[in-house]
């Protein structure tokens, strides 16, 4: 088996394993500095908002032969326009004219294709009116914000409500990550990438759900027992779920990449390109909040509450006690997620 | 972990591997029968695939009107866009609202795009209104100012007809929309009409000054406002003719620009005499006895009324008076002159047609009157060729992923692999004769957007699995032989997948409902694939686990059936061996 899969029989067991609620704190900082670099990148440079959010037009031609100067120039001779000209894999030109109006893109168009010599009906044209992005973006608000709504009544229905305050927080890490990453890079903002950034709210999740269920079975009776505090039962979930979500998390970027490597490659620009950037960059935030973010602010949610800061006392009490017996509490090692049956105080760890 | 929990009995299917494994067996044959039976084998291609344009069309809530964008409204306007665009010869063209207020027109390759648009974009409020004045489009000294202000507004249209044809109005371009007549249907005396109109408007017409003023009929001091405005008019500017008349009720006088020819010509004109709801039909056709193109018209008994009273008038009246203006959106689109009152409901125009034009204006006629205006918020156009290279970057951007995660679950989980390999093609097989034969059920066109979602659903689909096996290992890591852990693991990672497969849903539900266009082809698969997500893993992989945990190679750990409890680090069975001395040597133990 792989190197991996040692390494999750090992992190099962509890063998290996990083503390990562111990040092959330060093995460959050980590994640803070990331989201303050992505609101100042956002408040300084802004998004490079693509031609959908602006109104103008896209014109893709087949081969022509001429130099992307030569494009340039013509096309803004034909539109009266700042024109963006771009060739792709196919030896096409991809023409970007912002501020055109749909009705004069038309006979741009007819211009274009004889200056190019290309036939007309060959030319792609795509016309947007300068408010289409805006009501795309502003569909997406309002669905991230009916869905946002929906998922914490539902988390908090199926978990509990810290769950739900924790995934919503990681979420809204992940769209910021996200956003920021486009400020910083200046990636266009088209249509497409809010569809990404729309399919990243329930990939994230995904990863978070499968964590926190790993979390839910393992403190489900934890007042019962005294050996392990909630923080430890936690980072012992993190890392028992770690290989799985290792595992989903490459699993579901890998089509991801595909698409972003074919739509970049093969295509130049466009749809294909703009949702799978989109997502993989919000994928690769979404895995490291649900395991860096997440369930350590579970942690933090859930240690006020009276019963775990009793449970605390109760737990570490009875270590001082094995301490002072000279038996090291160390030793003990859980032999899986469900404290009660560690409590009935088998220990085959031990016996390897 | 000692006995009390073994017990978890599995219920329903978990139970029946057979049974669950039969129904989804039936489930895919009867798809692809049907698949088949309808002979809808491939999904149908959105236009970004197969070629064609795609236009989405905003209703415009205008002040005073803001309720007019309601439902009933929006249907009447799909029907008319729908009659108008498949009254130009197209019927594969769809129409389709989508949110409250976005209507989505998709015609098919192999159609003229612009005639579509222009069928489709005036999506306008049809009028006839008397004409009271007519001047040439321009205000006077038109040659300085004309050509740079079309350009100053990105117009191509009016610069290259400004710049060729403004100077001289060629007798042979102004015959064709000027001198039309109109007369009675059916009857059809229409032969001296034409003539005499033709020379007189093209007199007007060369005048090229505000001249008509001597038909100022009023002291009126608004009628007076509106001669000084359309004295100032200037018809060639694209700005002032996308406002002039705008807010104007149908009940007063308004001016209006329009095309005659190759010329812009401008109006005054009197309030509505009938409107375009009032016309029953009309069409461009043949007339047997001339043989020329013309209009016929048939209107309904209000419009029959109305009309027959206004042309009564109008025919008493002098060159221009004696003419009656067709507004569409504002815009005159025709301005033929009146000889006689028509009664009975049935005109005809005749004068200098051809087919195009004749079908054009009787199209506009017919559908021209929508409830609802609309603007165009985006146009796509896209080449087969187009179409067809993203379609194959599409599939081999779906080839290409589905290797990768099938090579990465081969390296990882050996044997396993295989298992989620075949649910992963189930579960293809489901989601594409499904999606075929929604593009007949419901009309479901596979677009991009679809097709990626697709792909990334092989993700979504490819972690459920995931989840159950690092289960089944946790399971085995217990010490638990492979059944027990097979049957303990599933109502965990069940619960696990529900959860993880009801967010994803929910997201991709929430995504249908607020967007519009593409993004709900996306949406769409998205959702469709995550609900048979679940059914796969329900009916198809926890099913065959069962049944491959009955075999010598599964349950007895081979090194490569992905489950060897050697190196899943097992810790030795928790109990007896008392099912491990059937299939296996006790390999397990490794002690």
């Amino acid at each position: 088996m792989s190197k991996l899969g040692d390494l999750g029989a090992k992190l099962y067991r509890g063998e290996v394993g990083y503390d990562f609620v111990g040092k959330r704190f060093l995460w959050y900082g980590v994640s803070i500095l990331i989201t303050i670099t992505a609101i100042v990148a956002l408040a300084v440079q802004g998004l490079n908002m693509g031609i959908e959010f602006k109104g103008g037009a896209v014109f893709t031609t087949p081969k022509t032969g001429l130099s992307v100067a030569k494009v340039t120039e013509a096309a803004e001779e034909a539109s009266g326009h700042d024109a963006i000209v771009q060739e792709l894999g196919t030896g096409g030109m991809r023409i970007q004219i912002s501020g055109l109006d749909t009705d004069a893109a038309t006979d741009v168009k007819k211009v274009l294709a004889t200056d190019l010599k290309v036939t007309e009906a060959d030319i792609n044209a795509d016309l947007v009116g300068p408010s289409w992005g805006e009501q795309i973006a502003n569909k997406a608000w309002t669905g991230l914000g009916v869905f946002m709504v929906l998922v914490v009544i539902y988390l908090a229905i199926a978990f509990e409500w810290r769950m739900a305050v924790a995934a919503l927080i990681a979420l809204i890490h992940d769209l910021t990550i996200t956003v920021g990453v486009y400020a910083l890079v200046g990636f266009e903002v088209t249509p497409g990438t809010v569809i990404g950034l729309l399919t990243i709210l329930g990939y994230s999740l995904y990863d978070t759900v499968v964590v926190f269920d790993g979390l839910k079975e393992g403190s489900k009776d934890i007042t019962k027992q005294t050996r392990y505090t909630f923080s430890e039962i936690a980072n012992r979930s993190i890392n028992g779920t770690l290989v799985r979500s290792i595992n989903t998390t490459v699993v579901a970027l890998l089509p991801v990449a595909a698409l972003l490597f074919i739509g970049g490659g093969f295509l130049g620009a466009g749809m294909l390109n703009d949702i799978s950037l989109s997502l993989f960059v919000g994928l690769a935030a979404g895995a490291y909040s649900s395991i860096f973010i997440a369930t350590p602010l579970v942690v933090d949610l859930k240690e006020r509450e009276p019963a775990m800061k009793a449970l605390k006392k109760r737990v570490l009490a009875k270590r001082a006690a094995a301490a002072a017996k000279g038996e090291s509490p160390d030793e003990a090692e859980v032999s899986d997620g469900e404290p009660q049956v560690v409590s009935q105080g088998r220990q085959p760890g031990r016996r390897r | 972990m000692a006995a009390p929990k073994k017990g978890r009995r599995p219920t329903g299917a978990q139970g029946r591997p057979g049974r669950a494994l039969a129904i989804i067996l039936i489930a895919m044959v009867a798809l692809t029968a049907g698949m088949f039976i309808s002979k809808q084998t491939t999904p149908r291609l959105g236009i970004d695939l197969a070629g064609g344009t795609s236009i989405t069309l905003k209703a415009k809530s205008e002040p005073g009107k803001e309720n007019a964008v309601n439902e009933t409204n929006m249907n009447t306007a799909v029907g008319i866009i729908e009659r108008r665009v498949n009254g130009l010869g197209v019927s594969e063209a769809e129409v389709q609202t989508q949110g409250r207020d976005h209507i989505i027109v998709n015609i098919p390759k192999g159609m003229n795009e612009k005639q579509a648009r222009e069928q489709v974009g005036t999506t306008a409020q049809l009028y006839f209104r008397p004409v009271i004045a007519f001047a040439d489009g321009a205000p006077a000294a038109p040659e300085g100012t004309q050509s740079p202000s079309p350009s100053a507004s990105g117009s191509g249209a009016p610069k290259a007809q400004d710049g060729k044809t403004s100077p001289s109005a060629t007798p042979s371009s102004s015959a064709t929309s000027q001198g039309r007549a109109l007369s009675e249907g059916l009857k059809a005396p229409n032969a001296p009409t034409p003539t005499p109109s033709a020379s007189e408007s093209k007199k007007a017409d060369d005048k090229a000054a505000p001249s008509p003023s001597a038909s100022a009929p009023a002291p009126d001091p608004a009628a007076a406002d509106l001669q000084a405005k359309f004295a100032a008019l200037d018809c060639t500017n694209e700005e002032q003719r996308a406002a002039v008349g705008k807010g104007v009720k149908p009940t007063d006088p308004t001016l209006a620009c329009g095309q005659r020819g190759e010329q812009w010509g401008k109006w005054i004109l009197g309030p509505a005499a009938v409107e375009g709801k009032d016309v029953k039909s009309a069409k461009g056709e043949i007339d047997p006895q001339s043989g020329q193109w013309i209009v016929t018209m048939n209107f309904n008994d209000h419009g029959a009324d109305a009309f027959a009273k206004v042309t009564g008038e109008l025919a008493a009246k002098q060159m221009p008076q004696n003419q009656f203006a067709i507004v569409l959106d504002g815009d005159v689109i025709s301005d033929p002159s009146v000889s006689t009152a028509i009664t009975g409901g049935n005109a005809q125009i005749s004068g200098g047609f051809n087919q195009q034009s004749a079908q054009d204006l009787g199209n506009m006629l017919s559908y021209g009157a929508l409830p609802l205006s609309f603007q165009e918020d985006s146009v796509t156009t896209v080449t087969a060729a187009l179409g067809g290279e993203q379609l194959r970057a599409g599939l081999i951007a779906g080839a290409i992923g589905l290797l990768l995660v099938v090579v990465y679950l081969l390296v990882y989980y050996r044997g396993l692999a295989f298992i989620a390999i075949v649910s992963l093609l189930v579960s293809a097989i489901l989601t594409y004769t499904i999606m075929a034969l929604l593009g007949k059920g419901i009309g479901f066109a596979l677009n991009l957007p679809a097709v990626c979602g697709a792909i990334v659903a092989i993700g979504i689909t490819a972690d459920s699995f995931i989840v159950y096996f690092e289960r089944i290992r946790d399971e085995i890591r217990e010490g638990r032989t492979l059944r027990p852990a097979v049957e303990r693991a599933w109502p965990r990672a069940r619960r696990t997948i529900l959860v993880s497969d009801f967010v994803s849903f929910l997201a991709a539900a929430v995504l249908f409902i607020v967007t519009v266009g593409k993004v709900q082809g996306f949406a769409f698969t998205l959702g469709l694939t995550t609900l048979l997500d679940v059914v796969v893993v329900f009916l198809f992989t926890k099913p065959v686990m069962t049944l491959l945990a009955r075999t010598k190679f599964f349950a007895s750990g081979h090194p490569w059936s992905g489950l060897d409890p050697k190196r899943l680090g097992a810790k030795p069975p928790l109990r007896s061996s008392r099912r491990t001395a059937a299939p296996a040597p006790v390999e397990a133990k490794e002690a």
